[in-house]
């Protein structure tokens, strides 16, 4: 559906967005998560016509955003990071100008925009002035906006900011009945959201696409070894000879307290093997084991990881964005 | 282009702008006319026009100041840029929508002639003929406003900008005279404006060859000029300057000429100005 292949954007020294490709298909919800800075509205813009790449190119529906601007826009619905609202307008006459503004005219208008009204539930308010509407319901003329014409994309840039917790489970919930139908592409710099809405996520950093895959499979990917902590009744010297003996532990350390031993090890393996083993191992030699837990690195890690400073990091991530790319192909 | 046209048409008229414009030129119309016309019991009705014609000064700006500014500042740029729309669209869109604010009370002040020759004998020609200079210079005047109001994100500070430059064209043929009439004046003084455009040219492309190449062209031609010219070159200063006021093409109009070179001039100033708002517009993009 959109094609974005080797974006560069520079200002002036500063290097926004640099060497960027990445596919979008049909009738997914794509979340683009990042740090502030690295890259994300920019690289909305670009794929929106609003700003020019220095170089790259950006397709939509086999449309050059530049070339072609207006089919290629006609399939693009965009909602920035301030939503662009004419503060003194009601909604409905701001919506008009939009839908005129796509090309819509006489019964078509009116049934888009009561269409797009009901779906954000903008229709009680739609005669008041934008400037004395709620943020949340500003944002909802914000997308409503985006979703007349009926495109086949929306774009999101940063659609829950501002907003409160109630607020926020709106938004998600209409994003999630939009992507049912359509292609979503959101941006967030809170993974939390990406995660509860996105079935493809995309980790910018510095400007760098450094992951691009669903949560199940980043998490698979960049997970490490698990954890094993466990809290068993017996001395520090026990649990180190019970363990000694099974195998897959690579790293071991264990503490004493209070006549209990707090342990905490890294399975090479399977770890659920290792835990029936452990537990078998401590129920032979009488030792009551109190509290035994696994834990892998969750994607807040991995994007923590991911996006550090660091830039081996990000060497790290690139070939796996390459990767899912092929496997697009 | 329509929709823009619509939607800033209705703001016009639902915000303050387009009535205090409107006001403001009916206003001294109506002063003038009492002064000029009943008062003084003078039967011709263009020494009104040619009176009010300062008024641009004020309400040219106070019209076009948010037109591109205001966009900026609430970030709804942004909504055009991403809209299939184009930015020649845009441009003309908002620029027919200032047009038809000011046709408004133009059109009012059609009737005032009309009136008045009920009264005494008002030749009516000339009086329509200055109507109609009014109008172009108004809107070859709004023009340069759109473009002021485009490359900045202040509202005020278009309209401080807007003023400043409608002044100095205002008082430009006077300011002429003042103008040294030797040919090596001339010669440094464009030399100084070239220096300067290419300044400008370099700010706005960021490209230190071109804004080079530009400068060093209008120089060369500009010394071949000056040498081959000779007597010519004299009088170049004085000549360019008057030649540059938008005022000085309307008042052949107050004198009964009805002057189809100013009606051209008028229109080549709303071209350039109109190109240079969409060029405005695109660079906003590059450099955003």
């Amino acid at each position: 559906m959109i094609q974005v292949s080797h974006l560069t954007k520079r200002y002036g020294e500063h290097t926004a967005v640099s060497d960027l490709s990445f596919q979008i298909e049909k009738g997914q919800i794509y979340g683009l998560l990042g740090p502030n800075g690295a890259g994300k509205s920019t690289t909305m813009n670009i794929m929106t016509g609003c700003l020019a790449a220095t170089s790259g190119q950006v397709t939509v529906g086999g449309w050059d955003i530049f070339e072609d601007a207006a089919k290629a826009k006609k399939l693009l619905g965009y909602l920035p990071e301030r939503p662009p609202l004419y503060l003194d307008r009601t909604p409905s006459e701001y919506l008009t100008f939009v839908g005129r503004a796509k090309g819509l005219a006489g019964a078509e208008l009116e049934y888009q925009l009561s269409y797009v009204m009901e779906v954000t539930r903008i229709t009680d308010v739609s005669h008041r002035l934008i400037k004395n509407l709620s943020k949340g319901y500003q944002q909802r003329v914000g997308i409503a906006q985006a979703l007349l014409g009926n495109p086949e994309v929306i774009i999101l840039d940063e659609p829950t900011v501002g907003l409160d917790p109630k607020q926020i489970i709106e938004i998600r919930t209409l994003i999630h009945q939009l992507g049912q139908e359509r292609t979503v592409i959101l941006s967030s710099h809170i993974l939390s959201e990406v995660r509860a809405v996105c079935q493809t996520i995309l980790i910018l950093s510095k400007g760098r696409l450094v992951a691009c895959d669903t949560p199940e499979n980043l998490e698979r990917r960049f997970a490490g070894a698990a954890t094993v902590e466990l809290t068993a009744e017996a001395g520090q010297e026990e649990v180190r000879r019970l363990l000694a003996v099974l195998p897959g532990i690579v790293r071991l350390d264990v503490r004493e307290e209070g006549g209990k031993s707090l342990v905490s090890l890294e399975s090479a393996g399977d770890e659920e093997r290792l835990c029936r083993e452990i537990f078998f191992a401590f129920s032979r030699a009488d030792c009551p084991l109190l509290r035994m837990t696994t834990a892998r690195a969750g994607l807040e890690e991995i994007f923590l990881e991911l996006t550090q400073e660091d830039p081996a990091g990000a060497a790290g991530g690139e070939p796996q964005a390459g990767e899912r790319e092929e496997e697009e192909r | 282009m329509k929709a823009v046209f619509r939607h800033e048409l209705t703001s016009y008229f639902t915000g303050m702008a387009g009535y205090v414009f409107g006001a403001f030129l009916l206003l001294f119309a109506g002063i003038y006319t009492v002064v000029i016309n009943l008062q003084s019991g003078l039967a011709n009705y263009e020494y009104v026009l040619s009176n009010l014609a300062f008024l641009y000064l004020i309400i040219v700006p106070i019209l076009t100041m948010g037109a591109v500014a205001e966009e900026r500042r609430q970030k709804t740029d942004q909504l055009l840029y991403s809209l299939p729309l184009t930015m020649t669209g845009v441009t003309l869109g908002k620029y027919v929508a200032l047009l038809v604010v000011f046709l408004v009370p133009t059109g009012i002040l059609c009737l005032y002639p009309v009136m008045l020759s009920a009264f005494g004998t008002i030749y009516l020609p000339v009086t329509l003929g200055t109507i109609v200079g009014f109008f172009f210079l108004g809107a070859a005047l709004l023009s340069v406003g759109l473009f002021l109001s485009s490359i900045t994100e202040s509202q005020g500070v278009a309209a401080g900008l807007c003023f400043v430059v409608l002044l100095i064209n205002y008082f430009l043929s006077d300011l002429s005279d003042y103008f040294s009439t030797s040919a090596a004046a001339a010669f440094w003084t464009l030399t100084a404006l070239i220096v300067l455009l290419g300044v400008v040219f370099r700010l706005m492309t960021g490209s230190r060859p071109a804004s080079l190449i530009l400068a060093g062209v209008l120089e060369a031609a500009l010394l071949i000029g000056y040498v081959v010219g000779g007597d010519s070159f004299d009088a170049i200063l004085p000549s360019m300057t008057d030649g540059l006021s938008l005022f000085e093409r309307f008042y052949p109009f107050v004198d009964g000429i009805f002057d189809l070179t100013s009606i051209v001039y008028f229109l080549t100033v709303i071209g350039i100005f109109l190109f240079l708002t969409v060029q405005s517009l695109e660079k906003r993009r590059w450099s955003a």
